[in-house]
């Protein structure tokens, strides 16, 4: 894949998605609109791709900034004619005043602006800030280019009227890192380490205590991510994986991270999820694991977003911390409808020793499992129940 | 968060039919191709809104074929005339919401039949799998 290495074809790519929101700020400050703009360094990128391997630009931001405005140049005029307008581009002001560090902040949240939906705030992002191509960002969702193309079209009309220097909010542009980073586990093209770069981007231009809480759950969440799956491609659960396998120089850069997002005193969901993160990546064995201090920040993330997955997971933890008892006193009272309720409910009846039940429900939680590895993984878990009692 | 879902047509199969229509070949040309004209239309707007990523349709003779054991070739069984259900043929849509899909699937039914009424055909709606989260716990 173009991006995976950073380095392709002798094309730099890292450096090549690095210059692209930088490049739609400086033709938007020349006087182009967003939506334009955005196409015309697209354009650019693809011709970068062709042309750079063959011929290595001096100055690539240069490079970038000069076709990427001739091709501005060459839509709007066409446009233009189109119109029967008479227009002077070429009298239009040039160079703008020394780039702002903030105009790249403005572009993430034109991009999350909430009159997006998530799927097109996503897109967008990936395009504009990110710099990826309409093919790239249609293979990592697997679905057909045309599509994608359309979505990010539709995406950058709906932003049209908003303007670009608006206030915007950080809470939405980290709901859309978020979204990326958690679905990015498949495909040819990695979007979890993509969301971790535009998040520590995000994190150099504005400083935001959920920014650093946002990036330490990616990095103590990606930290973890080589001992996630086994060679077969079977998901392996928290409590099996090999530890050993964790990347600990990510774990470091998390918890530190999360330790100075901490110290502003402002506590927000995702700092109270990497507090949990990290309290998994402290404990070297699973029976290590600090579960009171979990359960604590559970209540926390509780108090924070009344979201029922938090209380479904504090379930669990519960369920570690004063006993599996506990834990199903604790499940009762959420709603049985909630994804992932009978999986939880199956694993603390197993613990309570009841592998009747549990291989019942694990069962039952399988044939509701949102992915095919869950699906498998919790019919393995009955089947493991299974086995003893058929014998 | 969006999600694929498999819009289902059927030949036969499903609930029974809420409006007892005539096959098809029995329709006016026209009304053939104001059918044909709608699905194309549905296939254009869904590209347009960016949610589009499979349409197949499938010839209703096949047959069924299994493994007969080691150095056997397989063994083929059918064409079945009469089963109980038939698959038509379907729509992969990619969308926000369960929601969506169901409205979507509610527009298809909407084709036009003979006299251009809607057809009311029932459609089955099934999720796809998804990718596993990487933030569970």
């Amino acid at each position: 894949m173009l991006w995976h290495t950073g380095r392709c074809d002798g094309v730099n790519g890292a450096l090549l998605r690095d210059l692209v929101p930088r490049v739609i700020t400086v033709l938007v400050r020349r006087g182009a609109d967003f939506t334009s703009a955005e196409d015309a360094v697209q354009d650019a990128v693809v011709e970068a791709v062709r042309v750079w391997p063959g011929d290595p630009p001096r100055d690539p931001k240069g490079w970038l900034v000069t076709v990427a405005w001739r091709r501005f140049l060459d839509a709007t005029r066409a446009d233009a004619y189109r119109r029967r307008r008479e227009v002077r581009l070429e009298a239009e002001p040039m160079p703008g005043p020394v780039e702002a560090v903030d105009d790249t902040l403005q572009l993430y949240f034109l991009c999350a602006h909430p009159c997006l939906t998530p799927a097109s705030a996503v897109a967008l992002t990936l395009r504009a800030v990110g710099g990826l191509t309409t093919r790239q960002i249609a293979r990592a969702y697997l679905v057909p280019e045309p599509t994608m193309a359309q979505r990010i079209s539709r995406a950058k009309r709906t932003v049209s009227g908003v303007g670009f220097h608006q206030p915007g909010d950080v809470a939405t542009v980290l709901r859309v890192l978020y979204l990326v980073f958690n679905e990015g586990y498949s495909g040819d093209v990695d979007l979890a380490a993509e969301a971790i770069r535009l998040t520590r981007q995000l994190a150099s231009t504005i400083n935001h205590e959920e920014v650093g809480g946002l990036l330490a759950l990616m990095l103590l969440h990606h930290a973890r991510r080589p001992a996630r799956t086994g060679p077969d491609g079977r998901l392996v659960p928290l409590a099996e994986q090999d530890r050993g396998r964790w990347h600990s120089h990510l774990i470091t850069e998390g918890v530190q991270v999360l330790q100075a997002a901490l110290a502003r005193d402002r506590l927000g969901e995702f700092q109270a999820q990497a507090a949990i993160a990290a309290l998994h990546a402290d404990a070297r064995t699973v029976e290590e694991t600090d579960w009171v201090q979990i359960v604590e920040w559970y209540d926390e993330l509780v108090r924070l977003t009344d979201s029922p997955v938090a209380r479904l997971n504090r379930a669990v933890a519960v369920g570690e911390a004063d006993g599996p008892r506990a834990g199903l006193a604790a499940l009762a009272r959420l709603d049985p409808a909630l994804p992932r309720h009978t999986a939880v409910a199956a694993y603390l009846h197993e613990r309570d020793g009841d592998p009747v039940a549990a291989a019942r429900l694990y069962a039952e939680a399988a044939r509701s499992a949102p992915s095919l590895s869950e699906r498998d993984h919790l019919t393995r878990q009955a089947a493991r129940l299974n086995a003893p009692l058929h014998s | 968060m969006v999600a694929k879902y498999l819009l289902l047509k059927h030949y036969r199969g499903g609930p029974a039919p809420a409006v007892d229509c005539a096959p098809i070949d029995q329709w006016t040309p026209d009304e053939v191709d104001a059918h044909m004209r709608f699905m194309r239309d549905f296939t254009t707007r869904l590209e347009e809104s960016g949610e589009f990523v499979d349409i197949q349709a499938l010839a209703p003779d096949g047959t069924f074929v299994r493994y007969d054991g080691e150095g056997r070739p397989p063994v083929t069984d059918g064409p079945f005339v009469e089963t109980k259900d038939l698959i038509a043929g379907w729509y992969v849509i990619d969308v926000e919401s369960w929601d969506r899909a169901v409205q979507l699937a509610g527009e298809l039914s909407a084709a036009p039949g003979p006299g251009g009424t809607p057809i009311y055909e029932w459609l089955e709606v099934r999720p796809c799998y998804g990718i596993p989260a990487a933030v569970t716990e």
